[in-house]
């Protein structure tokens, strides 16, 4: 396991090199003179010039990636444009709202798809499974934008039981951070919900229909047992990597849901940073979301090998 | 001797799209405690789900009829809980395929002990030992340290001796074997029929034994029930029905077995398709491939099922005499 492990790390060491020379590369493709923006109305042709050889931008490409790589190595990804402050700072204080919203509804999501999904699947045709199909219709149809609107109307405008936006860290107030995070999380939660409640839905009823579930029926199993021990672990597999793809986009900031709350994640600094062509900013958000990503594919092959032992880790 | 499992005019309905299926359509047999009892048909004709139904495994979408008594016990009527109670503790079940029989996540010591777990209150570390018990018993190898192994580290041979060991594990009256052999090579299949034959000497279990190969019928019924259609056409003790077949459909299933002796090139066969439950005819099931082919009775009116011998009964207008010998 443990060398399985290490394999992994270091073709993610890999894989996250490609993501920075494609992001580096990719920048310079991007129209727009980030040190003109920065400079703005007091643009001059000398300051222009200075503040180019101190990025490092009068430098041929190949020497500005080397350079960029070198010191990311270091934990140094440059300095932002626009505040001057260092990248890896402004990135690293961004997390903590990210993770926690990711997190929390994916959380939310499990909790309203697991039981919807297991019951729709082993009543299927019922009421409940018919409510349920409705739901992740709705859920994946309607823009989560707007579901966030009226979120806000109803949660905090009509009934005031929930700030409209804002955000306050959980290390900060439990209470405060669970009131703000509820709304965004909600909102984000219930579209993952959706496609996790089909998922788990579609997948448990494939591993209904198996021989080994007829099998464990004729050991004269209870139902709760049938469907916990043999019929919801086989069919947890693929459901796994669908949990994993959308924490993982989740992680990547949700850029549309931290505009609408005034949430201060990754999503909206990358937001920002493409506004501002704030390069640097936006090579370190990204790099970081590339890394979480990489971290998360890790975590779930790992979960895999213990759902399944016919895959072995090697 | 009271018999363990029997089943009185049992019918099973199922619900389809194109209107309901006749899976079984009345259908009576009885296994007496270490007795063998087979039931011998085509695919479609009714074995498998007469013995599903019997016992509370058939589709949600079933509906079944008749009387069916477990050990003495009505079992017409009874809730589902109380089938279930009764599955696995008293009834073991060994299915056709064992590549897709087993959970593939679950170790097979798991697999192997969950029923002695559920009715017999087994602890974990009880099961375990007794899993080891019983994956010996079964003939396989070292099986102390295979009890922890995965169903996909089996070959499909040993894998089906797991099943067979999962069923026995509560030592039940019963074992069902619904096409055990069918999904493996010919001479895995003998030694699984050697290997159930000698379990049920030892353990005093009667066996429900669903197949369509004649020949392991001869070797291991007592009894014989050859199924068509959703109704048995003939049964009774193996050596009278294989010896004297009554029936047209099982005299040409008894000249359908490939005989290497005979060396005859061409397979024998049996004319036509089976009848589709969707639409079973009012008469005989068996006269649109009847070679005898009786008369306008035959297809409009539904023979009885008829005395030929002691216990050998036959459901036909035209009982075939015997030719005097077994083809």
């Amino acid at each position: 396991m443990a060398r399985f492990v290490i394999r992994r790390l270091l073709q993610s060491a890999v894989v996250l090199l490609g993501v920075t020379l494609v992001v580096f590369l990719l920048l310079q493709l991007v129209p727009g003179d980030p040190v003109r923006v920065a400079l703005g109305t007091r643009f001059d042709p000398q300051t222009y010039e200075a503040l180019r050889a101190r990025a490092g931008l009068d430098q041929p490409l190949v020497v500005q990636y080397f350079d960029y790589l070198r010191r990311a190595l270091t934990g140094d990804l440059g300095v932002s444009f626009r505040s001057g402050r260092p990248v890896t700072a402004i990135v690293l204080e961004r997390l903590p709202a990210t993770l926690s919203l990711a997190v929390t509804a994916v959380v939310f999501a499990m909790a309203v798809a697991f039981p919807l999904g297991i019951v729709s699947a082993i009543r299927s045709g019922s009421l409940v499974d018919h409510a349920a199909r409705v739901f992740s219709q709705f859920g994946v149809s309607v823009p989560d934008f707007w579901m966030g609107i009226m979120g806000i109307l109803l949660f905090s405008g009509v009934l005031g039981w929930l700030p409209p936006s804002g955000y306050v860290a959980l290390t900060e107030d439990p209470g405060r951070w669970a009131s703000h995070v509820a709304l965004p999380a909600a909102t984000v939660g219930l579209v993952t919900a959706s496609i996790l409640t089909r998922f788990i839905r579609s997948s448990m009823l494939e591993v209904l229909s198996e021989d080994y579930v007829r099998t464990a029926e004729a050991k004269g199993l209870r139902t709760r047992v049938v469907v916990l021990r043999h019929v919801l672990r086989n069919a947890l597999i693929p459901v796994v990597t669908v949990v994993a793809v959308q924490l993982a986009s989740l992680l990547g900031g949700v850029i549309v849901i931290e505009v609408l709350f005034a949430w201060p994640g990754i999503g909206r600094l990358t937001y920002d940073a493409v506004a501002a062509r704030d390069y640097p900013v936006l090579q370190g958000a990204v790099l970081l979301v590339a890394a979480l990503f990489l971290l998360v594919n890790l975590l779930v092959d790992i979960l895999y090998a213990r759902l399944d032992p016919r895959i072995t880790v090697k | 001797m009271k018999p363990v499992l029997a089943v009185e005019d049992l019918t099973v309905t199922i619900g389809t799209r194109r209107g309901p299926a006749h899976a079984v359509a009345g259908v009576d047999w009885a296994v007496r405690p270490g007795e063998t009892l087979a039931l011998v048909g085509e695919s479609g004709s009714g074995k498998s789900m007469s013995v599903l139904a019997a016992t509370g495994l058939a589709p949600r979408t079933a509906r079944v009829t008749g009387r069916v008594h477990l050990l003495g016990m009505e079992l017409t009527g009874v809730t589902e809980e109380r089938r279930r109670r009764l599955r696995g503790r008293h009834i073991g079940f060994v299915f056709q395929d064992p590549m897709t029989s087993l959970n593939p996540v679950l170790t097979v010591g798991r697999q192997v002990t969950e029923a002695a777990e559920e009715h017999l209150g087994l602890t974990r570390r009880a099961a375990r030992s007794r899993a080891v018990e019983l994956l010996d018993m079964v003939g396989i190898p070292s099986a102390g340290q295979r009890v922890d192994a995965y169903p996909h580290q089996f070959s499909g041979g040993m894998r089906q001796r797991v099943v067979i060991a999962m069923a026995l594990a509560c030592e039940p009256d019963l074992l069902i074997a619904d096409e055990p052999t069918t999904a493996l090579d010919v001479t895995t299949q003998a030694q699984i029929v050697e290997l159930v034959g000698d379990l049920q000497r030892r353990l005093g279990t009667a066996v429900v034994w669903i197949t369509h190969d004649l020949g392991v019928v001869a070797g291991i019924a007592d009894t014989v029930a050859v199924m068509y259609g959703g109704r048995i056409l003939e049964q009774g003790p193996v050596d009278a029905v294989f010896g004297t077949p009554s029936h047209p459909y099982t005299k040409a299933l008894l000249a359908a077995r490939p005989d290497p002796a005979a060396g005859s090139a061409e397979l024998v066969t049996i004319a036509g398709a089976p009848p589709s439950p969707l639409d079973l005819p009012a008469g005989c099931a068996f006269w649109p491939r009847c070679p005898v082919r009786g008369d306008a009775r035959c297809e409009h009116e539904l023979p009885p099922l008829v005395p030929v011998s002691a216990g050998h009964q036959v459901r036909t207008f035209y009982p075939q005499p015997s030719d005097g010998e077994r083809r």
